[in-house]
């Protein structure tokens, strides 16, 4: 059902599994878990919201719609650095979609999708609180500010190298 | 008791009711679209607001509650702008493809339109056209046309199989199966409920009128129909005859005159069905193998066992459906008989039901089903044709599979086929003097329970319908809790006459009707009518075994007329 092969660890699995057993019975357990799941994949992979699904006894229609529906969820894989460019309005206004556009034109991925090297997974986002810098740019956490399209390729080859 | 006005008409209703209840009983109509009873009460889609005092804004009849003197308007100006413009909003996402929609004139979104004057393009026409998905061998979903009003989800959550529900969010938004995978590749039962519960065209069966039209123009082929018991009991519905009339005689004319073809009657393979499942049971209870016994003829039921119980498998009657067993007879015994090719042989068989279409594709039940028609199907071909239903003659069955008990005929309702079984059981183990009717277990409730002492042997029965219900039965047996002899399921809430194939009927019409019991009642009618009321009575049935079975249960039976089950995973 994906498009991405689902390579999740024993522990990983532990982990999720202790975390269904520690909801299971709640009423509206499915939430937890799937944050809780997210965590500990990074994203929601298809196999994981399978299981979800027959432990909590939830349709899968349920739990993809769930998934689907609320945008804090991923259904795609997160790479080791995320970049996250601001659509919010002060940044757009400042030109932000043509910083989105540089960035996904240098990782050769679309916004939402993750490099297949699993590297790079970008996102756009809503005002960070920054509007005086913008348009304004998020690599792990660090935000850069003030860009133009040119910025990109520099800030992004001081994350390929690790 | 509260009491309130509705447009000035004092009425009582208890505390708790809604507006839309206590509107019911004031006479006062008011537009429903998401609200559907015993399946969806939601308030989304704001067609059912009214004014009431005390309330800020308009309020959504079908969830608001009343309360001691309030006044409700639900025909001022701002009541109709507000409908209106809710369902100009609707049809701006709507593909209105109206005039070849297998919904025209049957459409409850059509129908609103008109009554409020809304115009189809107020707002623009905004939407993308989504694929439709008709690998299903039951059901056909068409989402430009879907309104969003999630009744089909309700539909199928009802039936605890969640096979399908909302996707994504806002714009995206769609209702389907999870990914993009095709409801035929999900737990889906093909009981069709999402399709008698969708106000519009989004959902359809998937057609097998074009196949039969060729059948009966091919000089090849001798086409031959038969019908189920409970399509005599809906067909009038789609010709305007109301809910609970029996239309068997105008339903044999007009299947006569859409062409040279022969028209059978199923309770005969119902009856045949009790002679094997009655022998299955007893050989069951003398040689220690599993029971409770389970129902097999309902194939909903069949393939839920399958995805949700397997571990009960070998508890299912190794029956085939009465749709099958007829396929089966007339493709060997008929042909045999009447040196007719079985090739040649173009069977037809017309179902209350969406699940049979997908049986008729089981591979280990033989494929001798050419094609499987709706009752809607069958009515659309009635049009087609230009046939004058309401007004036609009686006709009668084609011989030699024309007569059968009324027995066979209750099997359309829940409880029927555990009261046929019953007949015959009681006749065969307790004698002359038997009793004929079994009403504990009729109704439309969702379980019942018995208990019979038949000759010396005591059975424990259950009934269920709906998929709800059996999974409770279940349930209750896994846990020790309950301990049976024989079970009977029907997948669909009140077994066939309210199955996924039957008539469309609107809302208002099944919000404010009972429609199961209705339907229902015309079957256990002309049961009560017939002369002969038991299955083993059955002349056909008689002849059957005599030229051609030999003996229920026996070597030839159990080659055509019991099949076999498989385990199947959900995704």
């Amino acid at each position: 059902m994906s498009q991405n092969p689902f390579e999740g660890t024993k522990e990983q699995m532990a982990e999720l599994l202790a975390c269904i057993e520690a909801n299971r019975g709640e009423k509206g357990a499915l939430m937890p878990v799937l944050h809780e799941a997210q965590n500990i994949y990074g994203y929601l992979p298809a196999e994981v919201q399978t299981i979800i699904a027959e432990e909590l006894n939830i349709p899968l229609a349920e739990v993809y719609g769930v998934a689907t529906f609320y945008s804090q969820f991923s259904l795609t894989p997160k790479g080791k650095h995320k970049v996250s460019i601001c659509l919010g309005t002060a940044c757009y206004v400042k030109g932000s979609d043509k910083i989105l556009e540089a960035v996904e034109h240098e990782l050769r991925v679309r916004c939402g999708e993750c490099t297949p090297d699993k590297k790079f997974s970008i996102e756009s986002c809503r005002c960070v609180g920054a509007c005086g810098l913008a348009p304004v740019m998020i690599v792990d956490g660090e935000v850069y500010g003030r860009l133009t399209p040119r910025d990109v390729k520099g800030i992004l080859d001081k994350y390929m190298q690790d | 008791m509260i009491n309130l006005k509705i447009n000035g008409i004092p009425v009582s209703v208890p505390e708790g009711s809604t507006i839309l209840q206590a509107a019911k009983l004031a006479n006062v109509r008011i537009p429903t679209l998401c609200y559907l009873k015993d399946v969806q009460c939601v308030g989304s889609c704001r067609l059912c607001l009214v004014e009431a005092t005390g309330a800020r804004g308009l309020v959504a009849a079908c969830v608001y509650p009343v309360s001691e003197g309030m006044e409700v308007r639900t025909n001022t100006p701002r009541v109709r702008k507000s409908r209106k413009t809710t369902i100009e909003l609707i049809l701006s996402t709507h593909k209105k493809k109206c005039l070849s929609c297998v919904r025209s004139m049957n459409c409850e979104l059509q129908k609103l339109a008109l009554e409020y004057n809304a115009e189809e393009d107020k707002f623009g026409t905004d939407h993308d056209l989504k694929p439709i998905d008709d690998l299903s061998a039951s059901v056909v979903r068409d989402n430009s046309k879907c309104i969003m009003c999630t009744r089909c989800v309700a539909a199928c959550e009802r039936q605890t199989i969640g096979a399908i529900g909302p996707k994504n969010r806002g714009y995206a938004k769609v209702i389907g199966s999870p990914y993009d995978v095709s409801l035929a590749f999900t737990p889906c039962v093909n009981c069709g409920q999402c399709v008698v519960a969708c106000p519009v065209g989004a959902l359809y069966e998937k057609s097998a009128v074009a196949d039969v039209w060729g059948a009966i123009v091919n000089p090849d082929k001798q086409v031959v129909f038969y019908t189920a018991p409970s399509v005599r009991a809906t067909l009038g519905e789609a010709f305007g005859l109301p809910a609970g009339t029996n239309a068997e005689g105008k339903m044999i004319t007009a299947i006569k005159q859409l062409g040279d073809v022969k028209c059978f009657n199923m309770d005969i393979t119902a009856d045949l069905t009790i002679m094997e499942e009655a022998n299955e049971l007893l050989d069951r209870l003398n040689s220690g193998k599993p029971v409770p016994m389970f129902t097999s003829c309902c194939p909903g039921w069949v393939k839920f066992l399958e995805h949700y119980y397997p571990r009960y498998i070998p508890n299912l009657s190794t029956c085939k459906s009465p749709q099958e067993m007829f396929s089966a007879v007339l493709k060997t015994y008929y042909c045999q008989k009447h040196g007719i090719d079985p090739k040649n042989l173009y069977v037809v068989s017309v179902i209350p039901c969406t699940a049979k279409k997908f049986e008729v594709a089981r591979e280990e039940l033989g494929n001798y089903t050419d094609a499987a028609l709706t009752t809607r199907e069958l009515a659309k071909m009635i049009k087609e044709a230009g046939i004058d239903f309401a007004n036609l003659p009686d006709g009668e069955f084609d011989k030699p599979f024309g007569e059968a008990s009324g027995a066979g005929a209750i099997f359309g309702a829940t409880g029927g086929v555990m009261e046929a079984a019953l007949r015959t059981a009681a006749v065969k183990l307790g004698g002359k003097g038997a009793p004929l009717e079994f009403k504990e277990v009729r109704g439309t409730e969702g379980v019942k329970e018995a208990e019979y002492t038949v000759g010396k042997t005591t059975v424990k029965v259950a009934v269920a319908s709906g998929l709800g219900n059996a999974r409770k039965v279940l349930d209750a047996i896994s846990s020790g809790e309950k301990d049976y002899t024989f079970v009977e399921i029907m997948a669909c809430p009140g077994g066939c006459i309210n199955g996924g194939g039957q008539p469309y009927v609107h809302d208002e019409v099944r919000n404010n009707i009972d429609l199961k019991t209705l339907r229902a009642q015309a079957l256990y009618d002309y049961d009560a009518d017939k002369k002969i009321r038991c299955s083993h009575d059955t002349p056909a049935v008689e002849t059957l075994y005599k030229e051609f079975f030999g003996e229920p249960n026996s070597h030839k039976a159990h080659e055509l007329l019991h099949t076999t089950y498989t385990k199947r995973e959900k995704y």
